[in-house]
Order: C-alpha cells, then sequence, then structure tokens
C-alpha cells in the first residue's frame, strides 16, 4: 500500500468524481422531485451514472448487469406500478408526508457519522486500477466455481418470487377457508 | 482511485435514500430510495474488491446477487402494492392505518 497525495486527482477520479456528482444529484431529485414519473426518469439517470462509476472501477460485467437490470427492469417495472396505481400524472403537492423536516435531520446525520467514519478509516486507502478484473470471463469463472450453491439458492429465490408475485397479483386464487 | 471517493459517493447516496424513505408518502416512490439504499450498498462492494483484489471476486459476485434480490423485491413489492391498492383505493403511507380488513 502506498501512499498517493489527494491532489492532484488523476484522469480517473476527476472522471470517477463527475459521474458521482450525477448520480447524487439525481438521487436528489428522484427524492425531492414533485411529478411522480420524473422521480422514476431520474431514477434512470442515478442508475446510469452509477454503471459509469463501476465502468471506471474496471467492474464491466457488473456495470452492464446494472443497465440490463435495473434500468431496463426496474425502472421499467416502476413505471408500470405508478401507471396502474393511476397516479397523477402532473404535478402533485401530496407526496411528501409531515415529516420532512425529521426525515431531513436523520439523513444529514446519517451522512455525517458516515463520511467522517469512512473519510477518517480509509483516508490512505488507494486501490490500483487493474483493467480487465472485472470482466464477464473473470467473474464468470468466479461464480461457476467458487459461488455455484448462492447463485442456484439465488435462481431458487427468483423462482419463488415470481411465483410469490403470480399468486398475489391474481384475483381469483381464494385463500383456503 | 483512491477508495474514499466510492465509499463517501456510496455514503451521500445512502443517506439519500434514507431521507427518501422517512419523507415520502407515496409507496413507490418509497421502493424507489430503496433501490438507491441498495445501490449505494453495491457500489460500496464493487470499490472494496476493487481495491482488495479478492482472489474469489466476493465483492463483485456479491453486487450481481444483491442486484438479482432487488429486482425480486421489487417486484413483490409493486404486487404487494398493487394489492393494496385493490382493496383500499389508496397507496399513500398514511392513509393505510387499519390492520383488519375493510
Amino acid at each position: 500500500m502506498r501512499a498517493v497525495d489527494f491532489w492532484p486527482p488523476s484522469t480517473l477520479e476527476i472522471v470517477f468524481l463527475l459521474l458521482g456528482l450525477v448520480a447524487v444529484g439525481s438521487a436528489l431529485l428522484v427524492v425531492t422531485t414533485r411529478q411522480l414519473v420524473h422521480a422514476a426518469l431520474w431514477l434512470v439517470v442515478c442508475f446510469g451514472a452509477l454503471a459509469g462509476c463501476y465502468l471506471v472501477l474496471t467492474a464491466e460485467f457488473v456495470a452492464w448487469v446494472q443497465v440490463l437490470i435495473y434500468v431496463g427492469a426496474v425502472v421499467v417495472l416502476l413505471l408500470f406500478g405508478i401507471m396502474l396505481t393511476r397516479a397523477p400524472i402532473g404535478r402533485s403537492d401530496d407526496l411528501d408526508s409531515g415529516n420532512r423536516v425529521v426525515a431531513a435531520v436523520v439523513a444529514v446525520a446519517t451522512a455525517g457519522v458516515l463520511v467522517s467514519v469512512v473519510v477518517g478509516g480509509f483516508q490512505h486507502a488507494y486501490a490500483d486500477l487493474r483493467p480487465g478484473a472485472g470482466s464477464a470471463e473473470e467473474l464468470g469463472a468466479s461464480i461457476f466455481r467458487n459461488w455455484v450453491l448462492p447463485f442456484e439458492a439465488l435462481s431458487v429465490l427468483l423462482l419463488a418470487a415470481l411465483i410469490g408475485a403470480i399468486v398475489l397479483s391474481r384475483t381469483d386464487i381464494k385463500g383456503r377457508r | 482511485m483512491h477508495v474514499v471517493y466510492p465509499a463517501v459517493v456510496a455514503a451521500l447516496l445512502f443517506s439519500i435514500g434514507v431521507y427518501g424513505v422517512l419523507a415520502r408518502r407515496n409507496t413507490i416512490l418509497v421502493l424507489m430510495s430503496v433501490e438507491l439504499m441498495l445501490n449505494a450498498v453495491n457500489l460500496n462492494l464493487v470499490a472494496f474488491d476493487v481495491w482488495l483484489r479478492d482472489m474469489l471476486h466476493s465483492g463483485q459476485v456479491l453486487t450481481l446477487f444483491v442486484i438479482v434480490i432487488a429486482a425480486a423485491e421489487v417486484g413483490i413489492g409493486l404486487a404487494i402494492v398493487l394489492a393494496v391498492f385493490r382493496t383500499r383505493k389508496a397507496i399513500e403511507f398514511d392513509r393505510l392505518r387499519e390492520l383488519g380488513e375493510p
């Protein structure tokens, strides 16, 4: 572990910080915007910027999975949910509950604690980025050699979630009396 | 790449998610904030995996698992939200006060 100065930041760090700025800014817009659909669209921006962060951190496979599943599937699901619950499309002023101030205080306290702990704990940690460390080849080999059992358990969990979602959303299945 | 940068970005994203969960009334917006928190954890996992150069790639593999679990969670969550909407005609948290059947 060699000591590297914070100033000047390398090009990679500048790119990462810009992407992180986009992610944090759009996340702030997600939790503060007054239009429900805009929140989902800002979520797309946030997830896309995070995928860029993963790319900068050489985790390319994770980045593409993020784009496919989060931007492609999760946000579309959320938009479907917004549509099916007949949410108002325009501005609506009742999206926030009465405890905004308390929530802001809790969030600022969380951010303060986490950031100070992280900065205090890892200010000398420096990661040498090695291209190709997160490629599909390496990750696939790792999943199917060392992580096969959790992988299979996860596929069972996905199946259970699928069946659960079907059972929950069908109206003609009655419970046992 | 200093490890502090991704860790700080992840901490900020997590606290934004905390704010969203506590301050929003609409259930779908709360689900979105939960997704933000999960993404903060993912960023941490990837950054520390890259830093520690784990031979098993546990950080990135766990990130993939978290992404899959988040997808399952959103599916189930939206099914529950739709079931609640069908029976109560509202998905605002503070209007869902009764526990029994209507």
